[in-house]
Order: C-alpha cells, then sequence, then structure tokens
C-alpha cells in the first residue's frame, strides 16, 4: 500500500501519457521521444551525484561541515558553497538530496540556498553550452546578473522564515530515513 | 558537448573517490554506497512522474506555436508568455539551448528568451511538490516566487545588452 502511494503520482503520468496516445498518436511518440531522453540524462548524471552524496554523508563529519559552511563560516562557506553548487551536472531535482544531506550535517540555512542556486543556474557544464549556443554576451551577461541575484534570493528567504520554520524544515531532513 | 566532458569529470571523481573510500574504510563504504540508493530510491517515483509530464508537455508545446507569440515586438507579454512557459517547463540544459537559439533565429526577441532561460533554470513548478518534501511549502513556494521575479530583472538587463 506504502508503496502503491509512493508511485501514485507516476501512475497518475502513466495513464495521462495513455489518453495523449489516444487522442493523437503522433504527439504521444513526441512525448515518448522526450521522456526517454529525459531518462537517458537521468541515468547518466545520476550516479556519481548519489555516489558523491553517500560518501559526503560517511566521511564528513558535522564538525568539519558546519567549521566549513555552518553558522559562522562567513564569506567562505558562500564562495565553497557557490563551488559546490556551480561544478555540479544535472537537473535542479538532484540538488534536493544533496541539500538535505548539508542540512543534515548543520550547514547554515542561508548557504543552503545559495547552494540550491548556484545549482539551478551558474553550473559550469551549462555555462559552456550557453556560451555555445547563445553567444558569449548572452551568457556573461546572465551569469553576473545571476551570481548577486542568488545571494540576496538566498538572504532574502533566509529572512523571510522564522527560526522555529528553520529549524522545522533541518529536523524535516534529518528525522525522514529515507532522505538519508 | 561541454555537458558530457563534465559528466565524465564527475564519474571520474566519484570512482576515484570511492576508490579512496574503499581502501581506507570498506565497512563506511559499503554503508555510503547504502545511503546512496536510499536517497535515490526516495527520489525516484515522483521523479519518474515527473519525467512523463515533462514528456507530454513538450510534445504539446511545439517551438513554431511558441515562437508566434513571442516575436521580437510582442514587449512584455511575450516576456510573461516565455517566464511562464520556462517556469512550467523542465527541459534539459541540451535541448533548451539549441531550442532557445532556434527561437532567436525564428525572430524571437532577447529579452523574451533571456526570461525563458532564467525561469527554466531557476523556477521549478512541476518539481514543487518534490521540493517541498525536502524544504517545505513556504520556502519552496517564496523561493519559486522570488526566482521568478527576479527573472523579468534578468530578461531586462540582457535584452539591454544583447538585444
Amino acid at each position: 500500500m506504502k508503496i502503491f502511494k509512493r508511485y501514485l503520482f507516476f501512475i497518475i503520468a502513466l495513464v495521462l501519457l495513455g489518453i495523449v496516445f489516444i487522442f493523437n498518436v503522433s504527439m504521444g511518440i513526441k512525448a515518448v521521444s522526450t521522456l526517454t531522453y529525459s531518462l537517458k540524462e537521468m541515468a547518466m548524471v545520476l550516479p556519481p551525484i548519489f555516489i558523491l552524496l553517500g560518501l559526503l554523508d560517511v566521511w564528513i563529519s558535522k564538525e568539519k561541515m558546519m567549521k566549513y559552511v555552518g553558522e559562522g563560516s562567513g564569506i567562505k562557506g558562500i564562495i565553497i558553497v557557490f563551488i559546490i553548487g556551480s561544478v555540479a551536472a544535472g537537473p535542479l531535482y538532484a540538488a534536493f538530496p544533496v541539500a538535505a544531506v548539508l542540512m543534515k550535517k548543520g550547514a547554515k540555512f542561508s548557504n543552503v540556498l545559495i547552494f540550491i542556486g548556484a545549482w539551478s543556474t551558474t553550473k559550469i557544464p551549462m555555462f559552456l553550452f550557453e556560451m555555445s549556443s547563445m553567444g558569449a554576451k548572452f551568457a556573461i551577461t546572465r551569469l553576473l546578473i545571476d551570481i548577486p541575484g542568488i545571494i540576496i534570493i538566498a538572504y532574502a528567504i533566509y529572512f523571510m522564515i522564522s527560526k522555529k520554520e528553520r529549524e522545522r524544515i533541518y529536523r524535516l531532513d534529518a528525522k525522514n530515513p529515507d532522505t538519508i | 558537448m561541454g555537458d558530457y566532458i563534465f559528466n565524465g569529470v564527475l564519474y571520474l571523481i566519484a570512482i576515484g573517490f570511492l576508490i579512496f573510500s574503499f581502501v581506507k574504510d570498506k565497512k563506511k563504504t559499503k554503508m555510503a554506497l547504502k545511503k546512496a540508493w536510499k536517497a535515490f530510491e526516495n527520489l525516484l517515483p515522483m521523479l519518474l512522474g515527473i519525467i512523463i509530464v515533462v514528456g507530454i508537455i513538450i510534445a504539446i508545446l511545439n517551438p513554431q506555436m511558441i515562437a508566434k507569440l513571442i516575436g521580437k515586438n510582442s514587449g512584455f507579454l511575450g516576456v510573461l508568455i516565455l517566464a511562464v512557459i520556462g517556469a512550467v517547463a523542465l527541459i534539459p540544459g541540451f535541448i533548451a539551448f539549441p531550442t532557445a537559439a532556434l527561437l532567436l533565429n525564428a525572430g524571437a526577441g532577447y529579452m523574451q528568451i533571456g526570461a525563458f532561460i532564467s525561469t527554466l533554470m531557476m523556477v521549478g513548478v512541476i518539481t514543487i511538490p518534490l521540493e517541498i518534501t525536502y524544504f517545505g511549502k513556504k520556502v519552496t513556494i517564496i523561493r519559486n516566487i522570488l526566482a521568478f521575479a527576479f527573472s523579468f530583472l534578468v530578461a531586462f538587463v540582457i535584452g539591454k545588452v544583447v538585444g
């Protein structure tokens, strides 16, 4: 029953896909070709990310993590999470479990949010690809606005939520055994 | 392209660390792999559903249809339309950038495309349920709204600098 509930959304999506096929076969085929592409991307990108995530969880102690990116880590912490987020490969959803480990290990919440922001927009592999297809001017302009933007958004969220809510999120990620 | 190289590098790094970890402590390494699998398994069901829904959406929205709505002179409306599409869609970068370049050739404006690329990367309407499981409702919603608003600034600057 629990498994069924977890896969409910997946089942609904499958049914939707079936409906698309009934109404328009060529559209259905197009949808399948896109999702095959996404599955391939997922299969290629996720394994190393999750292996690194597991190793990070086992080897980096809470004390070390707190020292580098925890409360009071200051600008050094910001730079470190920016680099971790930017060297990543893979879509944003892959960043969430990594963020959960960072929180579990005591990273400062604003740093976790900066990490999410960096992963979403300043990824180096994506930047190179953007340069080649959109031109250097476009890519560099975007990068230059995004860096301060990510930090401002992270701090805005940090100050908008209460300490209580923040602690609840940290508990959410630490308590749930499934999110590591 | 660049992405493939980085993906390869990522594998090398992961495997390198894995071997190093294994040499140092077998038990800990086993635990790390177990945790990795668990985290993956936790993400999987929702991810599969999201991938299917995205496939359907992309099949419905073809580039020609989008190009019609977001020509160079579509102004703010064009920016808004593309920002919304970018926010809802979850297109991998390999597809997004060539598609955006295609749209530019088809007559879309830089400002509009800037909005599209920005919301595409920063806002994830489809992944909101997933994000909530990690960050809670409040943070997820605030983050997505702020990122959406910020994308208009990005679009404006790109329109001024590049367009």
